[in-house]
């Protein structure tokens, strides 16, 4: 019997669904979570808040009105006034320019540097593995505090090269992280068949191993960029973080912390904001999370 | 395992030694020393002074003669405190720091673990919400306010507590839970994510399927894998809640050794500094010798290795 | 997705947290600390910091002498009320009518607290090791009023004897002075000067060295009221009675216990709890609400030191004075007390503070931001156009930021001045200050006995603690001239053309005088306001009274 070559109508429409890649999976997956939807929403909120409210509001965050002092919320002042009677409003959101300026860039750093390091120290293996984890050993025993008044010392008022440094800092958890997955990714039978496929190392671990240890990755640089803004508070804290009269955050916490008893709305604000931010990087970062398992069932 | 354990601690001594001579050039580089004051020092005594503690030698010399003596286990005199010996100050303060760090250490293992399990286990239903967010106000409120919150509350409105010091049992209450329940915290969220990936591998389904019942599955087939990120944090997780709490010390006026660790830099106290360098990486070294230790018994694929 | 609404889990958590309210709010209170105290005539005091030692001749700082001020007692002590000398180890004295011969009587039976007797011999000895170079003793400077030290202590002679301090027999001290010093009493009271116990010292190393272990507890020698018993590094010092004190019978308190508390927060908290009886300082939010609240317990005293701005003459756009007069005269320093540090310190319009023992300067800066912009307009920057940028440098701390960051709202406004704020740590910013690399620099200064001369000779031209590059041979002449002087009112005419030219000149911009603010529970007695922050520990005792919360002693302290 001769065989026809179109296929019934039905079966060629089955033949050829529309493939998806990984990250459109992912994509579909994340804005069906609510919760990380509402996160990204308040993040991106807050952001823009940050970066433009300042041009619409009537105080700039360094003007004093020293006869006032630390004043209630009121028609004027929307969430009082510190100490020196500067507007909160404006200090709370200049603040976030620092403070998000400031997690972004030390996350950043810490997020390259990190996986890279666990990723080629878990994979490699034997000698190098050794010496890489005894250079992350090394460095987590160095008094960070030291290595933060040297480089305020030599970079002066350079915050942000300051906040490089953070992140140069905060890598090394990563790394330590990353390599342990990695190890336990090693003996998956893709990696093996990857390897018997004759593929260069550098391919297997850029396109193979990396994007399978986003999961605890992702989950850790949600994180790690509050560590990094507590991590800016307890500098301020100390004295050595962002400088006046700018402001940030964390600096504003602090001050708030000082007198919660008798100005709470010092603390509740810019408790609350942060913790809002923290949240919504939380919920986001779940939601990568979920969206970027590849074990994951599909329905 | 032996070979594992022996050969790590051949390691540690040229880490240690790393660690001694970084921090020692560090302290040098930085400006202002140990015998600034707000009141003038005319210079003949400085020059006494510095005389007495070997301050006039030339770096290499004060350095050679420092590692000697660290050969020998004497980490030298402070400078801050005068007439005490570096041994002796970690030695008062590290029981101390201890028993903080044991009990916080407890306080966030018994609170994130369940946390985290319970999130995992009911994903994105309620508890898992309340658990998260439970979870997330340990990460997000700072030691510093946290701190003098539960103060502000227990000692002083409730008045159970002393507001600070570290006489008396109930003392070690309030510092040891705020500084447990930021690391609870991190365990949390840790476990949670450990469990969630290994939840949704092929060998829990099988069990699932073999008819195992969910508690079987979670606590002796899911738990061992998701614990991994957590044993993989608590390395330096630990080493961070013994030295690294600088805040609760000084909020609650405790004589640990957070406190030494950060007020020898501001001394610039670099004999203490060291000192606490070091007693900070041999900590470190050992404790991520346990977690691997931990890990590789946890990771039954890393056991054939 | 299996799903069971689980009661179990919610009754656990509900009884969990009912358990643990009831636990807290139904228990009764602990017994407080100061409660104790005050039964048994045991003080807790704050200190702030850890004592760096506890040798009189090695220390400088202001926590140690709270301590020191218990365990040793001079030739002569200080009253109570306003610090004027009195008696102490020694019980008369004869000066000689030019003033510069000093006898002093000891007592009969007086003894260190290991049993020996306090001889006129172990001053001798003390004042030798003060002066021996090796030891590095940081204020032998105090001792060079008399014959010879400065020469000693340079290392021109080697033979104590030519040193005008000799035990004329066991106890009879004599001091001769290079002239009239009508001040060297009060001098006496700054522990430089105070005795030790030469013996002891010998007996755990060279005595001329440091590092020596003679003040730890249980090896510490004193002849002073109370004596060491515990040193715990961070947590307490305890000092118990001392019953071989001459005057023991007089001294009320049983121990007092120091706190070295870092934080004022957690400082003021431990106050509140019951913790301390008195505290070193006051959060300075804190203070309006005390005031408000309970104003019985807060205490705010004038204090002999000074808050000003050095400013570095070296720099060009600094040389000019009418510059620096224009910066001194447009700060609102009435609005910075008030508003800013509001502890009741005092806008300073001159350096030394007002009524130093009888001296108020009569020169003074007013605040005139017209006549600031007159003078700045002279030296060459109308409207401040043209005026180079500049740090205000200043060591991390909350108020010193206040401060800073009001004036420099001022100079911007009044004088068109950019002034940007440079926060540094302290060993970096005392760095930074000694080498004279900043532009204006934050800066404190506390007088080191009662004594116009303890403020105005810090700007002599070789003083190290000048740091600000300006000299004035009229001004250092005037100086030298009444330092060789006895009459009060002569010193004084002197001093006032020295602080006339020295606020003509403005090498530095003051700015307030201190007070020293701090919080006191009302069983404390004979804890009385002192320039110097002296409160001699034999005059103070705890009035028993049943143990009570702040709340009912404030309301107790209102009740007409």
């Amino acid at each position: 019997m001769p065989v026809t070559a179109t296929a019934s109508p039905a079966l060629a429409a089955d033949a050829v669904e529309p493939g998806r890649s990984l990250w459109q999976d992912a994509w579909a997956r994340l804005r069906r979570n609510r919760m990380a939807v509402i996160g990204g929403v308040v993040l991106i909120v807050l952001t823009a808040l940050s970066l433009f409210g300042p041009l619409f509001l009537a105080y700039s965050y360094e003007e004093q009105n020293l006869a006032l002092g630390a004043a209630p919320p009121s028609a004027a002042h929307l969430l009082g006034t510190d100490k020196l009677g500067r507007d909160q409003l404006a200090r709370l959101l200049f603040g976030g320019r620092v403070s998000l300026l400031v997690g972004l860039a030390a996350t950043s750093v810490s997020l390259t540097i990190g996986v890279l390091w666990g990723s080629i120290a878990g994979y490699a293996g034997g000698r190098l593995d050794a010496v890489m984890m005894r250079i992350v050993d090394i460095l987590y025993a160095l008094p960070f505090t030291i290595f933060v008044i040297l480089l305020m010392t030599v970079f002066g008022r350079n915050f942000i090269l300051l906040f490089v440094a953070i992140g140069a800092v905060e890598w090394l958890t990563m790394a330590r992280i990353v390599r342990g997955q990695v190890l336990a990714l090693k003996r998956q039978e893709f990696i093996e068949a990857a390897v018997a496929l004759g593929l260069r190392k550098r391919r297997i671990v850029l396109r193979h191993v990396v994007p399978n240890v986003l999961g605890p990755v992702m989950v850790y640089t949600t994180l790690t960029i509050p560590a990094v803004m507590l991590l800016e508070a307890f500098l301020s804290f100390l004295g050595l973080g962002v400088q006046p009269p700018m402001s940030s955050w964390g600096l504003l916490i602090k001050e708030g912390a000082e007198q919660m008893e008798e100005a709470p709305w010092l603390l509740i604000y810019p408790a609350a904001v942060f913790a809002a931010t923290l949240f919504s990087l939380n919920f986001l970062g779940d939601g990568l999370r979920d969206a970027l398992d590849v074990r994951a069932s599909k329905d | 395992m032996l070979q594992l354990i022996a050969r790590r601690i051949l390691e540690t001594i040229p880490v240690l030694v790393l660690v001694a001579t970084i921090t020692f050039f560090m302290m040098k580089a930085v400006p202002g020393g140990p015998l600034d004051t707000e009141k003038n020092i005319p210079q003949e005594i400085k020059v006494q002074i510095e005389a007495f503690y070997g301050l006039d030698q030339p770096l290499w010399k004060q350095y050679a003669s420092y590692m000697g003596n660290l050969l020998r286990g004497d980490l030298g005199p402070s400078f801050k405190h005068a007439n005490r010996s570096v041994n002796e100050l970690i030695a008062a303060a590290l029981p101390v720091s201890l028993e903080l760090g044991g009990i916080a250490l407890c306080v966030a293992l018994l609170v994130g673990i369940p946390l985290g399990i319970a999130a995992a286990v009911r994903q994105n239903t309620w508890i898992d919400y309340l658990a998260s967010t439970t979870a997330m106000a340990g990460i997000c409120l700072p030691t510093f306010v946290m701190g003098p919150l539960l103060v502000l509350v227990f000692a002083l409105h409730f008045e159970q507590f002393n507001a600070s010091g570290w006489d008396f049992a109930r003392d070690r209450v309030l510092p040891a839970l705020t500084l447990g329940l930021v690391y609870a915290g991190y365990i949390a969220r840790l476990t949670r994510g450990g469990m969630l990936e290994v939840l949704n591998q092929d060998f829990i389904r099988t069990a699932r399927a073999k008819g195992a019942s969910e508690t079987r599955v979670v606590f002796r087939h899911a738990l061992r894998g998701g614990l991994l990120p957590v044993v993989s944090f608590l390395g330096p997780g630990i080493a961070g809640i013994l030295t690294g709490s600088f805040v609760i010390e000084t909020i609650f006026n405790i004589p640990g050794l957070g406190r030494h660790f950060v007020t020898s830099v501001f001394n610039r106290d670099a004999t203490l500094t060291i000192g606490t360098a070091l007693f900070y990486a041999a900590l470190v070294v050992a404790l991520n010798l346990a977690a691997d230790i931990a890990q590789a018994m946890l990771n039954p694929k890393q056991r054939a290795n | 997705m299996r799903y069971r609404t689980n009661r179990w889990s919610i009754r656990v958590l509900m009884s969990a947290a009912l358990a643990g309210f009831v636990l807290v709010a139904g228990c009764s209170k602990p017994p407080t600390r100061v409660g104790e105290g005050n039964r048994l005539q045991i003080l807790h005091k704050g200190n702030k910091s850890d004592p760096q030692e506890l040798d009189p001749h090695i220390v400088q700082g202001v926590p140690e002498h709270h301590i020191l001020q218990a365990l040793i007692e001079n030739l002569v002590t200080e009253d109570p009320t306003d610090l004027h000398p009195v008696p102490g180890q020694a019980e008369r004295w004869d000066i000689s009518p030019d003033g510069t011969v000093y006898t002093f009587h000891l007592r009969a039976g007086i003894r260190w607290s290991n049993g020996d007797p306090v001889t006129a011999h172990d001053f001798v000895r003390s004042y030798r090791r003060a002066l021996t170079p090796s030891l590095g003793c940081e204020y032998a400077y105090m001792y060079f009023v008399m014959k010879g030290a400065e020469d000693y202590y340079k290392g021109k002679t080697q033979d104590f004897s030519s040193v005008g301090a000799q035990a004329l027999d066991e106890r009879t001290l004599r001091i001769t002075l290079n002239g009239p010093v009508p001040y060297f009493l009060s001098l006496l009271n700054h522990y430089s000067w105070w005795p030790v116990h030469l013996p002891t010292i010998a007996r755990y190393g060279d005595p001329y060295q440091r590092n020596n272990r003679w003040t730890r507890p249980g090896n510490f020698v004193g002849n002073g009221p109370f004596v060491l018993a515990r040193w715990d590094v961070g947590h307490v010092i305890v000092v118990k009675k001392n019953p071989l004190y001459w005057n023991a019978a007089s001294v009320k308190l049983s121990e007092v216990r120091f706190y070295p508390i870092e934080s004022i927060d957690t400082e003021e908290r431990s106050f509140r709890s019951g913790q301390l009886h008195v505290t070193e300082e006051v959060p300075q939010s804190k203070i309006a609400v005390y005031r408000r609240d309970h104003p019985q317990l807060l205490r705010i005293d004038p204090y002999l030191g000074a808050y000003f701005y050095r400013i570095n003459t070296t720099r060009p756009q600094f040389r000019d004075k009418r510059v620096r007069q224009a910066l001194a005269m447009a700060i609102d320093r009435k609005t910075i007390v008030e508003n800013v540090t509001r502890g009741g310190q005092l806008p300073a319009y001159y350096f030394t503070p007002p009524d130093t023992v009888g001296y108020t300067s009569r020169s003074a800066i007013r605040y005139d931001p017209e006549g600031a912009r007159k003078l700045l307009a002279q030296a060459g920057y109308p409207g401040g156009k043209g005026f180079p940028p500049f740090d205000i440098l200043y060591n991390t701390s909350e108020s010193h930021k206040s401060v800073a960051e009001a004036i420099q709202q001022m100079w911007k406004r009044e004088l068109g001045i950019d002034a940007r704020l440079l926060n540094q740590e302290w060993k970096v910013y005392l760095d930074t200050e000694k080498r004279k690399d900043y532009d204006v620099s934050r800066a404190g200064w506390i007088g080191d006995y009662a004594d116009p001369s303890t403020f105005l000779e810090t700007f002599l031209a070789d003083s190290g603690n000048n740091r600000t590059g300006w000299t004035n041979a009229e001004y250092d002449r005037l100086l030298k001239e009444a330092s060789r002087l006895g009459d009060r009112q002569t010193r004084y005419e002197l001093f006032q053309k020295a602080e006339a030219i020295f606020l003509d000149e403005m090498p530095v911009i003051p700015i307030y005088h201190y007070t020293r603010v701090y919080l006191l529970r009302p069983e404390v007695r004979g804890w009385n306001a002192t320039i110097l922050d002296h409160h001699p520990y034999p005059y103070v005792w705890l009035a028993p009274r049943p143990e009570a919360s702040l709340a009912t002693a404030s309301a107790a302290a209102q009740r007409p």
